[in-house]
């Protein structure tokens, strides 16, 4: 125990001492979800919209009107049929479209509630909950206004429809993405690279020649990369819920123990290129290239799994990350606890235990 | 038994196409300083690799300290220290926390061993605090030998321990390596340096894989066969040439200030004849000498 103890304060030192390593290990994150959360807060300037009023009031002139002035609409123009509208989404040249309904002052001022209905492209899901959001936010504007006219609380009822992509699955799609890319990169990167840096080195020659305990050298190379990853995954939390607005719905601690498997997953990956790997570049080359792209492609959060061919999609079910996204999602959106994803958790680690006896039984006890 | 025996290795890479260690055998008793000599490729890392348990060889059978390196690999990696050729310690851990480091690995303590290393340790102390990546080159192999020997291994492997050392430093270490041996340990050294052969006991000298001959340094020296003269002139590269085309010279070759020559018949009588054509040719202040050979000389005649 105090050799593994001693050997896991090596591996802290070596981590800490390393200028490099430190800025891959706690830059490269922080960078990714500052980055991605500006992706996704930045504010839509001058989307062209259209209107269809078919009621053509006081009161729809009025919402039209702060709609012009505010800086994030263009309205192109008014059109008078849901076929138009749909006709202008095909074209793709606009974003948004508002439809006033029939009598909409009328409705308003003798029933004390009307509708009006958004429709939004959907298909870039962040742009269309934006839009919306600002759109609706505008109609509220609105009717606090006659608020302060009439006595009577007036009602304007917005309908939201999002189409092409009607559940809206993207809107925090990017936090989740990223919190897999991130934890796999750093652990397959982190392990790999610093089990053949000790070959390249020569300290493998020595260590091997020493009564410790091969699986240990593993193990204790393991720890400390577990716990900054731990460290990693609280600060990219901290970053996404305050910079971006990201909800926890769900439980922290399931949420930490999700991550774990995955963290434990990419360990146990890094292990086993470490095995197959003599040089340092070489390890980083694997990592990057055999992490990143099929992270970026296969997790789902950058290109809907659904939309991909069939093939494709039994590839992206060998991918640890997108079981992971998908428990991060239901955890931190849906706010679901363990028994809803109770079969995703088990395949990941199936998969964890799976890499790690794969890693240990090939981890070499001699130099070739 | 002998500490360290080796029977027929063979040890081939590129799948057998190379031959980097041909049917090797000898044995290294207890407490002995054993030297394998021999250049850069000769072999020499391979079987200190595979005597250290890190290759297996393609056939043969080797013991360390009466285990067998194959089977009982792990009881062999609790007896040895081991010094790889190139330097081999965390370059960003200091000092102390490198010898802390692989006390812990092998199980013990600086303070338990300390009397062991204390001559060596003393000499690099004024420096504990610094990494081990800005020592120097005498110092890292001072702090390299240090860590190999702070678990009191009964067999010491030194692959060449002072290449890139300065003579100083390379004094300084083989003196350390005599006051080891009191201690009992066995240590196997090897080193591509000739003049470094005669501070040893015994020393195989090895060649293309192959050990060419085995003994003690004074005995190899006493094997050469032939009598061996050092010549020079005034004109020594010219002096080579003209050397190695005469009919009487029968072997030849540059040695620092001196040519080293050994004549076709072995008779004094040669000599005078050389002399005599290499005024013909215009050589002048001709020195000959008769010389006692040196271990290079010894290596240079079994390489033919």
């Amino acid at each position: 125990m105090r050799q593994f103890l001693t050997f896991v304060r090596k591996e802290f030192y070596h981590v800490f001492r390393d200028p490099k390593t430190m800025l891959l290990l706690f830059g490269m994150p922080i960078a990714q979800i500052i980055l991605f959360g500006f992706a996704l807060t930045n504010e839509i300037k001058n989307s062209t919209i259209v209107v269809c009023d078919y009621s053509n009031d006081i009161a729809t002139h009025r919402i039209i009107d702060k709609l012009k002035f505010s800086k994030n609409f263009d309205i192109q123009k008014k059109i008078l049929s849901h076929r138009e509208i749909e006709d202008a989404f095909k074209t793709g040249t606009i974003k948004l479209a508002i439809v006033f309904p029939n009598n909409f002052n009328d409705d308003l001022h003798h029933l004390n509630k009307a509708q009006v209905q958004i429709i939004a492209d959907a298909s870039d899901p962040n742009t269309a909950s934006t839009l919306t959001a600002y759109a609706s936010n505008i109609i509220m504007d609105y009717q606090r206004e006659l608020l302060n006219i009439n006595s009577i609380p007036l009602q304007i009822k917005t309908d939201v429809r999002m189409i092409y992509n009607p559940e809206l699955k993207g809107v925090y799609n990017f936090v989740p993405g990223v919190m897999a890319l991130v934890l796999l990169l750093v652990c397959v990167l982190m392990t790999s690279v610093s089990i053949v840096r000790e070959k390249e080195m020569g300290t493998m020659e020595i260590l091997l020649v020493s009564p410790f305990n091969p699986i240990l050298v593993i193990l204790s190379k393991a720890v400390p990369y577990f716990f900054l990853s731990l460290v990693n995954l609280t600060i990219i939390l901290i970053l996404s819920t305050t910079l971006m607005g990201m909800p926890i719905n769900g439980s922290i601690p399931l949420l930490y123990f999700e991550s774990s498997l995955l963290i434990l997953c990419a360990l146990s990956l890094g292990l086993l290129i470490s095995n197959i790997t003599d040089s340092q570049q070489a390890a980083m080359l694997i990592s990057l290239m055999g992490m990143l792209l099929p992270t970026m492609m296969f997790t789902g959060f950058m290109f809907p799994l659904e939309n991909m061919p069939m093939p494709l999609q039994i590839i992206a079910n060998a991918i640890p990350s997108k079981w992971y996204y998908i428990t991060v999602k239901s955890i931190m959106i849906k706010g679901l606890g363990i028994s809803a994803i109770w079969k995703e958790t088990l395949i990941l680690a199936g998969m964890t235990l799976f890499l790690l006896a794969v890693s240990i039984k090939k981890f070499k006890i001699r130099l070739a | 038994m002998p500490d360290v025996v080796l029977n027929n290795i063979v040890k081939t890479y590129n799948k057998g196409e190379i031959k980097a260690v041909d049917d090797v055998s000898f044995s290294v008793k207890d407490g002995e300083l054993f030297g394998l000599i021999g250049p850069d490729g000769a072999g020499k890392t391979s079987i200190f690799r595979i005597l250290t348990t890190l290759l297996l060889p393609d056939s043969g059978t080797a013991t360390v300290n009466g285990f067998d390196i194959v089977k009982e690999y792990k009881s062999i990696r609790k007896k040895v220290g081991y010094m790889p050729g190139k330097f081999s310690l965390y370059q960003d851990l200091t000092v102390e926390e490198n010898l802390n480091f692989f006390a812990t690995v092998f199980d013990t303590t600086i303070k338990e061993n300390y009397d062991l290393i204390r001559d060596i340790y003393v000499q690099i102390e004024p420096f504990k605090d610094r990494r081990a990546g800005k020592l120097s080159g005498g110092m890292k192999q001072k702090l390299a030998l240090c860590c190999a020997l702070i678990h009191r291994p009964k067999v010491l492997f030194l692959d060449e321990p002072t290449t890139g050392v300065d003579t100083v430093s390379r004094k300084e270490f083989w003196e350390m390596l005599k006051r080891l041996k009191q201690q009992g340990i066995t240590i196997l050294v090897s080193t591509p340096y000739m003049d470094e052969a005669t501070l040893c006991e015994r020393i195989a000298l090895i060649q293309n894989g192959k050990i060419m001959s085995i003994d003690t340094p004074q005995n190899i020296v006493k094997q050469f066969p032939e009598k061996l003269f050092a010549i020079k002139s005034n004109s020594m590269s010219r002096l080579l040439h003209d050397l190695r085309n005469n009919r009487h010279v029968k072997s030849c070759f540059a040695f620092g200030e001196y040519h080293h020559i050994t004549f076709e018949n072995n008779s004094e009588t040669e000599s005078n004849q050389l002399i005599q054509d290499l005024h013909l040719q215009n050589h002048k202040e001709i020195t000959l000498k008769h010389i006692n050979p040196t271990i290079e000389d010894c290596f240079i005649n079994l390489m033919n």
